[in-house]
């Protein structure tokens, strides 16, 4: 795999092998074929390529929680992992778990509490809570879970730990809780 | 014609404008609007020195690399090489001489992102370093600072109250920047269109700023750029003047290659190049009584403005406008720097200076109330402005909003003609001061700067907020909790805010609205405030509803287009429902009235009787549906479009004097917070947050409060984690969130009660209602005030006071828990 630094970017390496990939998706259950460089992140494979553009781009470096999706059912940061790692793999993404016209539970939670403000960060907090919750039945213990034996309580504080890795600079934090809460609770 | 009672619209708590697009991905940002195949896309390469001539450029390299269509240096410019809001000093491209780490200094065109990104890295710059002045004192050693010398503004005879006063205390703060990090970088696009006209669409809160740069730039008038904007994922500030050098470098690329040309920071980048909030060091000397009452009162506040003037000048103002906050001052002097370094250039911040000017005179409260040994709480009551009865201004009940009387003003014209940037707040320096500055008759309490405080509320605020939550039973408690922990320290805190609204460029107070009413009886709605979260769109949309007496759902929110509201002022100073809301109200009443004028003729009636409300239009005994009204008014040949226009009544200052009305009216709010630090590591949490805070009659409860609390938490993030540092060669050491640590949910006090005010505007603003903005951030500096509170719990009575720094990290905590124990 060739890999992308600073130090090497732009220079023509030379390295043996191809430089892109062939790699087939299944993308919110559509089969999709893609040609992209070996060093195309997911989100930009999705964001540029595939032209889902409700998966956001925060930060490209694992930390604000903005491009969250899921592959194979398990939350990733997208831009943290390459496309072609993921030949086979099923995607989902915001625009996959429903539509203005049909929406998961979670998306109608989110404006039912108005879980945000500028709304960049929301697919990425929709997801991840999706996926914090589904953590939760499974019964995955956390940084915060007290008893590791027992199955995790649906807390805000369990939900909180899980969630830090979405950053909401516009600090809707208090509302993003509450929707979260409440589809936890109707569950 | 008549209101309903109780409007429809207005008051509720309705949520933001395209929540189920938001949830489900479809909401557009700029980089998600779908290019043409053939877009480019661009890249800056950055300086990485701080200081230095720029002695030679090899772009041969930049010219080969894959996918590189055009490459730009400040010689490749046609027209205008200059982003500067303010005064011509910030060229687009490094022009000879770079001044900070990160300064763009030439531009790449390529066909993917990746491939600019890529290619910029090639190119080879020969700096020839200068001597860098990177610190406040590096500034003041070198008398670096932009104005000929410090702004100084008073009151009484500070020198003198403080040479008679019993005690004196004094002291210093430093208060670190805040990186902006909306979540959406900084991003642009062009798109060329046919004879050389040229629309853009930027992440922008100042789309007309962005339409004349891009004008200058291309050397053609302002009707040949468009500027349009639908939201933007995040502002905060740094969306007034920092996203010009992107929408440029597009156009001026658009206009040289004849494709689309797009723009995005990489988050790196955009903390690189981007400026944030000033640091300040405020330096204060008081003399006080044996109670805490402030007798005289001396600040100097040092801004590090970074290498470009941008809105410093008027951040700096703000600073010294909230260098009372609360506090009624008799004898005050505020001497203000504004220095030149060779760092980012420092820029507009949510609350654009007055959070700095203000945590100088709660810092000084803090100190007063430690020199005395008495609650902090008790001393800032003390020392409070008195509350003024709840009359309305003018003694109206519903005053009809009256824009002042305008007395033309000839403004300099040589310097419009050099291209002087009127729309912007950095043009503070460059316009005399309209009319005369009107100052209070004496008698009646005024700010440092001669402004009568008519409508303060805020002993009953801060009564109610200390009950609430439990002050004086939660103070005891702590020290009880104290007492008994050797280890882990609580600290508990109130501040207040008083926070002015308006521009202080008094001219930017205005706004345009355009309304159409179509046959079907929808509305289309566009004024020119930009939506960055703070949920505009749907307040404005409330009181365009309201004064149809239609449902919300029947108003179309449109982008912010310039083409449709031209001359438009940035989408700031918490000014955007104020002026926005009135001007489509005014606009909306223009076709109301020309409608109740038809229908009451139809029936005989007076149209003074007409009822808008309930989707309906009342006239005598006959009901309209709205839409058979418009139908009916098209049919007659009615006009059903309007413009609509609202300038700000009362405003008029000197900014050199430092005296007069700059603001309409001032918004008012107060926060307890309470905190633990564990005194061997200097972590700390914050435990509990109690806010109330004044929103006037608010126009949507929700949206405040969803604004109040975001504001808390971004303040207490300043405050606390969000240090950014450069490294003794200039370099921002800080520039992601790996190392620029911003709140999270998991930072979220566990209790959080956040209240409204229930009273309503004095000033006729849009249905009584206030500014809500940029006033919350600082209810984040009781935050800082509870960390010093629970420092100083870790000494005995005679220890010295914490003089906590802000930011207020781990780091600080610690070292002021050791000066505290000795
Ligand atoms: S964009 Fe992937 S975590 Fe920020
Ligand atoms: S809503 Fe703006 S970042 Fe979360």
């Amino acid at each position: 795999m060739n890999t992308h630094s600073d130090m090497q970017a732009g220079q023509d390496t030379a390295l043996p092998g191809p430089t892109t990939s062939k790699t087939r998706l299944v993308v919110n259950g559509t089969e999709r074929v893609l040609e992209v460089d070996n060093r195309t992140t997911l989100l930009d494979a999705l964001r540029e390529h595939l032209r889902l553009t409700g998966t956001k781009k925060g930060c490209d470096h694992g930390q604000c929680g903005a491009c969250t999706c899921f592959v194979n059912g398990q939350r990733v940061n997208s831009c943290l992992s390459l496309a072609v790692m993921h030949d086979g793999d099923e995607i989902t993404t915001i625009e996959g778990l429903g539509t203005p016209e049909d929406m998961d539970p979670l998306q109608a939670a989110f404006v039912a509490h108005d879980g945000f403000q500028c709304g960049y960060c929301t697919p990425g907090q929709i997801c991840s809570a999706k996926a914090t919750l589904e953590e939760l039945r499974a019964g995955i213990p956390s940084h915060v879970t007290k008893d590791l034996l027992a199955n995790p309580p649906l807390s805000p504080e369990e939900i909180k730990e899980r969630m830090s890795g979405n950053i909401c600079r516009c600090g809707a934090y208090a509302n993003i809780l509450e929707a979260v809460l409440d589809v936890a609770e109707a569950r | 014609m008549k209101d309903s009672a109780t409007p429809d619209a207005v008051a509720r708590p309705l949520p933001h404008d395209a929540a189920r697009l938001h949830v489900t991905g479809a909401a557009r940002y700029v980089d998600d609007i779908p290019v043409p195949a053939n877009c480019l896309h661009l890249a800056f390469g950055l300086s990485d020195t701080a200081h230095g001539r720029i002695a030679g450029m090899d772009l041969d390299a930049v010219r080969a690399a894959p996918g590189v269509v055009a490459v730009f240096t400040a010689d490749d410019l046609p027209f205008a090489n200059d982003v500067s809001p303010s005064i011509h000093d910030e060229p687009l491209l490094a022009d000879g001489t770079v001044h900070y780490v990160g300064q763009p200094v030439f531009a790449v065109a390529a066909t993917s992102h990746l491939a600019a990104r890529k290619a910029v890295r090639l190119g080879k710059l020969e700096i020839e370093p200068l001597p860098a002045l990177l610190t406040i004192d590096d500034a003041l050693a070198a008398n670096s600072r932009f104005e000929d010398a410090p702004r100084v503004w008073g009151k009484g005879d500070a020198a003198a109250a403080i040479a008679a006063a019993p005690h004196v205390t004094e002291g210093s703060i430093e208060i670190g920047g805040q990186e902006h990090f909306y979540l959406e970088g900084q991003a642009a696009l062009a798109l060329p269109q046919e004879g050389g006209d040229m629309v853009i669409h930027s992440s922008t809160q100042h789309p007309t700023e962005i339409q004349h740069k891009v004008a200058e730039a291309l050397g053609v008038p302002m009707n040949a750029v468009r500027c349009e904007v639908r939201r933007m994922g995040g502002g905060f500030g740094g969306k007034e003047s920092q996203g010009n050098a992107l929408a440029v470098i597009c156009a001026v690329a658009a206009r040289a290659t004849g494709r689309p040309c797009k723009m995005r920071y990489d988050r790196d980048d955009d903390m690189v190049v981007t400026g944030k909030r000033h640091d300040f060091r405020i330096a204060y000397r008081v003399g006080h009584d044996a109670e805490g009452r402030l007798l005289g009162i001396e600040f100097v506040q040092y801004a590090r403005c970074g290498w470009a003037q941008d809105l410093s000048l008027p951040v700096a103002d703000r600073a010294m406008l909230h260098a009372d906050n609360a506090y009624s001052l008799d004898n005050v002097r505020i001497e203000s720097h504004r220095l030149k370094t060779n760092t980012q250039s420092a820029t507009a911040f949510r609350g654009f200076g007055g959070p700095q000017g203000m945590v100088g005179i709660e810092r000084v409260l803090d100190h007063v109330a430690h020199a005395v040994g008495r609650d902090p709480l008790e001393v800032r009551r003390l020392n409070f402005y008195a509350d003024m009865p709840a009359l309305r201004a003018g003694g109206g009940l519903s005053a009809p909003p009256q824009p002042a009387a305008a007395s033309p003003e000839d403004i300099s014209e040589a310097k419009m003609e050099d291209g002087l940037d009127l729309a912007s707040r950095g043009a503070a320096a460059e316009i005399p001061a309209e009319g005369h500055p009107e100052v209070a008759a004496g008698g009646i309490q005024t700010t440092p700067y001669g402004m009568a405080v008519e409508d303060c509320i805020v002993n009953a605020l801060v009564d109610r907020l200390a009950e609430s939550a439990g002050y004086a039973a939660r103070r005891q408690a702590v020290a009880d909790w104290n007492a008994a922990n050797p280890l882990l320290k609580r600290g508990l805190a109130l501040t207040p805010v008083k926070f002015g609204i308006s521009f202080t460029l008094t001219h930017l107070n205005q706004a345009g609205a355009l309304v159409h009413v179509y046959q079907d009886g929808s509305i289309h709605m566009n004024h020119g405030g930009t939506e960055m979260g703070q949920g505009l769109f749907q307040k404005v949309a409330q009181v365009a509803a309201a004064r149809f007496g239609v449902d919300v759902s029947a108003v179309k929110i449109t982008p912010t287009d310039t083409g449709k509201v031209p001359n438009t002022s940035a989408t700031a100073a918490s000014s955007g429902s104020d002026l926005n809301g009135m001007a489509v109200q005014a606009a909306c009443d223009t076709i109301r009235g020309r409608m109740a004028e038809f229908v009451a003729g139809l029936h005989q009636a007076d149209p003074a009787t007409v009822v808008f409300s309930g989707g309906e239009v009342r006239v005598g005994g006959e009901v309209y549906a709205f839409a058979k009204a418009a139908a009916l008014c098209y049919q007659n040949r009615i006009s059903l479009s309007s413009t609509g226009f609202y300038a700000t009544p009362k405003v008029s200052w000197d900014r050199i004097a430092g005296r007069g009305r700059p603001f309409f009216y001032f918004a008012y709010g107060a926060a307890v917070s309470e905190v633990v630090i564990d005194t061997l590591t200097g972590e700390n949490r914050i435990l509990r947050a109690d806010l109330l805070h004044d929103c006037g009659a608010s126009l949507n409860p929700a949206l405040d409060i969803g604004q109040i609390e975001g504001g808390y938490v971004q303040g207490a993030g300043w405050l606390t984690t969000e240090e950014l540092v450069w490294d003794e060669r200039g370099r921002l050491r800080t520039h992601a969130p790996s190392t620029y640590k911003i709140p999270a949910v998991s930072d979220r006090p566990d209790i959080f009660n956040v209240a409204l005010w229930d009273g309503e505007n004095r000033e006729a603003t849009v249905y009584r209602s206030k500014a809500v903005g940029e006033p919350p951030l600082m209810l984040g500096i009781s935050v800082l005030m509870a960390l010093s509170d629970a420092v100083a719990a870790c000494g005995g009575p005679d220890a010295p006071y914490p003089a906590l720094d802000a930011p207020a990290t781990p780091e600080r905590v610690l070292a002021s828990v050791k000066r505290v124990r000795g």
